[in-house]
């Protein structure tokens, strides 16, 4: 008996949405005993890391604080990788983003007005389209990879942060010490529900992942972007624009990314500070993955990616497990699913030898 | 800036490249099979804890060295299973191994964190060491002679044996090469645990020789720019070391000046300079008359799809 | 029929357990132990700042036994996530909580006002809450019997110093070194190069040698990594280490250290607030109190410099040796502390100069 690979004539529907699920699932199950090895409880490891988040109002309502720049940024980053482009520097442009609209809050800091948070807003996608601009203009000019030209950006936006925050922005009566002047209460993000931190920009972000999977799946800019991803060549017959689908890509991620970093600095943080995300940039590129590189089913695998950080965090308080843990159930989620998206493209056939039974 | 100044600062960007030129030599041998590896930073980090907790377990530092090899190419042939065998999108992949290795790496160091060990022996080389003002940089410990000597032996290997023109086609054109009859997969697979070693030593050298501790994420992004520099290089193993010293280089200098108090320019905006410095070369190198002779081995990325 | 039954009871089965579990880890409030719960902005085995905040947890725990419950989350970057991190540890029962950078300042504060009963010991901040309490450790005092140590030791008259931000703490420590060392040896100069990070071993240790290869012979850091140590030791100079004793890392090359003891002030606050006597405060401790304690010297510490550091230290306690008494002129030719005067602490807090003879 052997077991035959054969490639499917078409991916399988049903396989492909469900394997996130069943590697989430299996994921869970290793990691459960990966606690118990460590000598946790398995039970009170299990229920602190990946279901105490969910267990009340504030829980839940942290999982949207969080999962929402991360659901923006992967909606733009499936675009990009969608079409090809590998827009590793998200973070970059995150930061950049959070730079020009923080910028503008310190502006007018002194000032009211409803127009002040728009303008961050405005500045903000702004931000991070200009700093994905130079990669794609590198990659559409000069055939630089996308890869290297965004991600070494992003150290260079990093130390710019840390230039401005230590230097010109810092708080003139903040004792010194690194961090912006707080925005007032004009600049900074309304609350939903009170008692939480769950903030508008957490649905402008559902919102603007919902108009990426409306572009993405109903409009010829979605389709051009989608052929251009599966075939350089066909795009070309088909005369769509390489050059033009890298630039769109690249902006529109760019933008997203930039966005969600003025929602950081805007909302809960509400001020500038040297260390304004910790590495979402990086992270939603896992999320974009697991939800398929589509914007629906980016939605709850940004929750999921939530949530192993929160239930990380809460793991560490309630049974004292080491943070390095939720690093290992991440990268552990992402390797199992891309092992199943084998099942979504191949079959497995099991052959009897030729000469067996009849 | 004395004779004597400038031979130190030779010294301390030898330190410096050494990781970055280990790293970036495995990297380069798997791209030029055909297939782009990202999770150099995670396999790093597993050889340099894995180096660490053998040392300070057992005090010996080949057994060190080795712990590192193996590390680095176990947590490489994951890797290499899912993309060759699973046929898995290499980016992706490769991310999920920086994310798994730093964490693995983080959980297995937690006892080791804060304790050091003596650091690797320097190997006087008789003779060179004893040149006056020179002499110093024959000093070195064994893994820096094995990185200068890698290079020479990779180029040698890639450009003039027949091992290597396997390799080569395997990432030029795996789809013939399947036709003469090589077995790419293979062929991959060994590269890629090759990375996998070379990267998980260049990890052991910060945690045994350059700063002999543990602390976790103590490569800080050395493994990026080892996949940085394997683009600057044009994928050749001489240019590689021409790379890491740059970089190394680079950040060392950055230092020096603010030391020296020469550059009134605030520390990040020097801090910035390998980054930016970088992304310049590779502009250069991908643009015009050079685009031909240093473009990327036609398969990176790519996998194998053999015709049914 | 019996197959919704059989779901029923796997619910029910569900739902018992998931309560059952979470009866017993979400903690109920009231009776049982004290419950305290510590933020570390690094990890705990950085053997630097956060090392000394867990050996302080520990003290506590020690002292205390079964009366309190401790717990800590480590790595806790500033920012948004600390806020949730302080706010899981409220809800989940902590009594008293101690947030050991100043970037949780903010989130402190925040979750304090939603926890009215919760005490919140804040480190190296400015800002208090009637249930906020701030505590900081005159570190400057410490680098004060450094540099008087420097002052003998250092034959070349270069310090190096491995800065990591230039924030109040870390400036006020350079000054403080300088001043001290010169009151020896005026011919001092303290180079001081920036790594931008609190923590990066490989860094530091660059940072080192390029001042060892420009003439520094003892090398100073305000990291929170023990390479500078080890690279001292490697090239035969010498060093002071911090946040913890660090000869390990470099026998010869370790003078002395400063030391972070935390230990007696966590115990008294968890005390005070078992007790029902806390109370918001703002202290800010040194040498007398013994948040601020020096190593043991090393052996590269000569006599004259024992005399002068025990010297400098007995009067720091005593109140007779102010560290930054004027006058005092910055690098730029300023004089920015009067004769004679005594800078107030928020004067300190406001210094962005440096002393003359530091290059930074």
């Amino acid at each position: 008996m052997r077991i035959g690979v054969e490639p499917r004539r078409q991916p399988s529907r049903l396989l492909w949405t469900l394997t996130p699920i069943l590697a989430l699932i299996l994921t869970m199950a290793i990691a459960t005993g990966l606690f118990a090895a460590l000598g946790y409880s398995a039970l009170d490891s299990f229920f602190a890391f990946f279901v105490s988040p969910l267990t009340n109002l504030t829980g839940l309502t942290e999982l949207a604080v969080k999962g929402a720049p991360l659901l923006m940024i992967a909606a733009g980053l499936a675009m990009a990788f969608r079409a090809g482009v590998s827009n590793i520097g998200a973070e970059g442009q995150l930061i950049m983003g959070a730079v020009a609209g923080g910028g503008v809050a310190l502006l007018f800091w002194d000032d009211t007005g409803p127009w002040i948070l728009p303008l961050m807003m405005l500045a903000g996608v702004l931000g991070g389209m200009a700093w994905a601009a130079i990669p794609a203009f590198l990659r559409v000019r000069f055939a630089v990879s996308e890869i290297l030209s965004s991600l070494m950006l992003t150290y260079v936006a990093d130390l710019f942060l840390n230039l401005l925050v230590y230097g010109p922005w810092r708080d003139p009566d903040g004792m010194n010490f690194p961090q912006s002047r707080l925005f007032n209460d004009d600049e900074t993000l309304g609350i939903l529900i009170d008692g939480t931190r769950l903030h508008t920009g957490t649905l402008v972000a559902l919102g603007l992942t919902l108009v990426v999977w409306v572009v993405m799946t109903r409009s010829l800019l979605g389709f051009r972007i989608r052929t251009v991803g599966a075939s350089a060549a066909a795009a070309r017959y088909a005369g769509f624009g390489n050059d033009r689908v890298i630039w769109v890509t690249m902006l529109a991620s760019g933008g997203l990314a930039g966005l969600a970093g003025l929602f950081e600095v805007a909302g809960p943080i509400g001020q500038i500070i040297p260390q304004i995300t910790p590495g979402y940039g990086f992270t939603a590129i896992i999320v974009a993955f697991l939800g398929r590189l589509h914007p629906l089913g980016i939605i709850p695998a940004a929750l999921v990616v939530a949530l192993s950080y929160i239930g990380g965090e809460n793991a560490q308080v309630l049974v004292g497990l080491p943070k390095a843990v939720t690093g290992v159930v991440q990268g552990l989620l992402l390797f199992i699913l891309l092992a199943s998206d084998f099942l979504v493209r191949y079959r497995l056939r099991l052959a009897r030898r030729a000469g067996a039974a009849a | 800036m004395s004779a004597e100044m400038l031979v130190s600062l030779l010294l301390t960007t030898m330190t410096a490249a050494t990781p970055l030129l280990l790293a970036a030599l495995g990297e380069l041998v798997v791209e030029r099979a055909g297939v782009l590896n990202l999770g150099v930073e995670g396999m790093m980090l597993t050889g340099a804890v894995s180096g660490f907790a053998v040392m300070s377990l057992t005090g010996s530092p080949w057994l060190a060295v080795l712990a590192a090899i193996v590390a680095g190419a176990l947590l490489a042939a994951i890797f290499g299973f899912l993309v060759l065998n699973l046929m898995s999108n290499q980016v992706a992949t490769g991310l999920a191994l920086t994310i798994f290795g730093t964490g693995l790496s983080a959980l297995i160091g937690t006892g080791f964190t804060g304790h050091p060990v003596p650091a690797l022996a320097k190997l006087a080389i008789p003779g060179l060491s004893a040149i006056p003002l020179l002499g110093r940089l024959f000093e070195q410990d064994a893994l820096v002679y094995l990185a200068a000597i890698a290079v020479a032996a990779i180029a040698w290997f890639l450009k003039s044996t027949r091992g290597g023109l396997i390799l080569r086609a395997v990432g030029e054109a795996d789809l013939s090469a399947h036709s003469i009859g090589y077995p790419v997969l293979r062929i991959r697979f060994l590269a890629i645990l090759f990375g996998g070693a070379m990267a998980g030593l260049g990890g052991a050298y910060l945690s045994l020789a350059y700063t002999p501790m543990w602390v976790e994420n103590m490569t800080a992004g050395r493994g990026w720019i080892a996949l940085a520099i394997v683009v600057f290089a044009a994928w050749r193993p001489w240019r590689a070391a021409a790379g890491a010293y740059l970089f190394g280089g680079v950040t060392v200098l950055q230092l020096y000046l603010q030391g020296s108090g020469l550059l009134p320019v605030p520390p990040q905006l020097l801090s910035m300079l390998p980054y930016l410095g970088t992304i310049l070369v590779l502009t250069l190198i991908s643009s015009g008359p050079f685009r031909r002779r240093f473009s990327p081995p036609a398969c990176l990325g790519k996998p194998f799809r053999p015709p049914t | 029929m019996l197959h919704v039954d059989r779901r029923r009871l796997l619910l029910g089965a569900a739902a018992l357990g998931t309560s059952a579990i979470a009866g017993r880890i979400l903690p109920a409030q009231a009776a049982g132990p004290f419950q305290v719960g510590f933020l570390y902005v690094g990890p705990v085995g950085d053997f630097g700042w956060s090392y000394q905040h867990d050996q302080a947890r520990k003290a506590v725990e020690a002292k205390f036994g079964d009366q309190v419950k401790t717990s800590f989350v480590e790595s806790v970057a500033e920012g948004p996530d600390s806020e949730r991190v302080i706010r899981q540890l409220a809800s989940g029962g902590s009594q008293l909580i101690f947030s050991t950078s100043f970037g949780f300042m903010n989130s402190a504060l925040k979750v304090a006002k939603q926890f009215p009963a919760v005490k919140f010991e804040q480190a190296t901040g400015y800002k208090t809450a009637s249930n906020v309490a701030e505590y900081n450790g005159r570190f400057y005092e410490g680098r004060a019997v450094c540099g008087a140590i420097a002052g003998h030791v250092s034959k070349s008259g270069i310090i190096g110093y491995v800065g990591s931000f230039p924030i109040p703490e870390v400036v006020m420590g350079i000054n403080a070194f300088t001043l001290a060392a010169q009151k020896i040896n005026p011919a001092i100069k303290v180079k001081v190069i920036w790594v931008n990070s609190w923590f990066d071993p490989g860094k530091e240790a660059d940072a080192a040698k390029s001042l060892i290869d420009q003439g520094a012979d003892i090398i100073c850091t305000h990291t929170d990594s023990s390479a500078i140590v080890q690279t001292a030791e490697a090239r035969g100079v010498h060093a002071f280490g911090q946040d913890s004793d660090m000869k390990q890392f470099g026998p010869n090359a370790h003078l002395t250290a400063i030391v972070d003891n935390w230990g007696d002030y966590y115990v008294a606050r968890t005390k005070a607030a078992m007790d029902g006597t806390w109370k918001e405060q703002s202290i800010w401790d040194g040498l007398k109190e013994g948040i601020v304690q020096m190593a043991p010297y090393g052996p590269g510490v000569t006599d004259a410099a024992r005399a002068a550091a025990d010297a400098t230290k007995a009067g720091i306690i005593a109140g007779t040796l102010h560290p930054f008494i004027g006058p005092v002129t910055d690098n730029k030719g300023t004089v920015r502390i009067a004769a004679g005067v005594k800078p107030s602490d928020a004067d300190l807090f406001k210094q962005d100069w440096y002393v003359a003879g530091v290059q930074a």
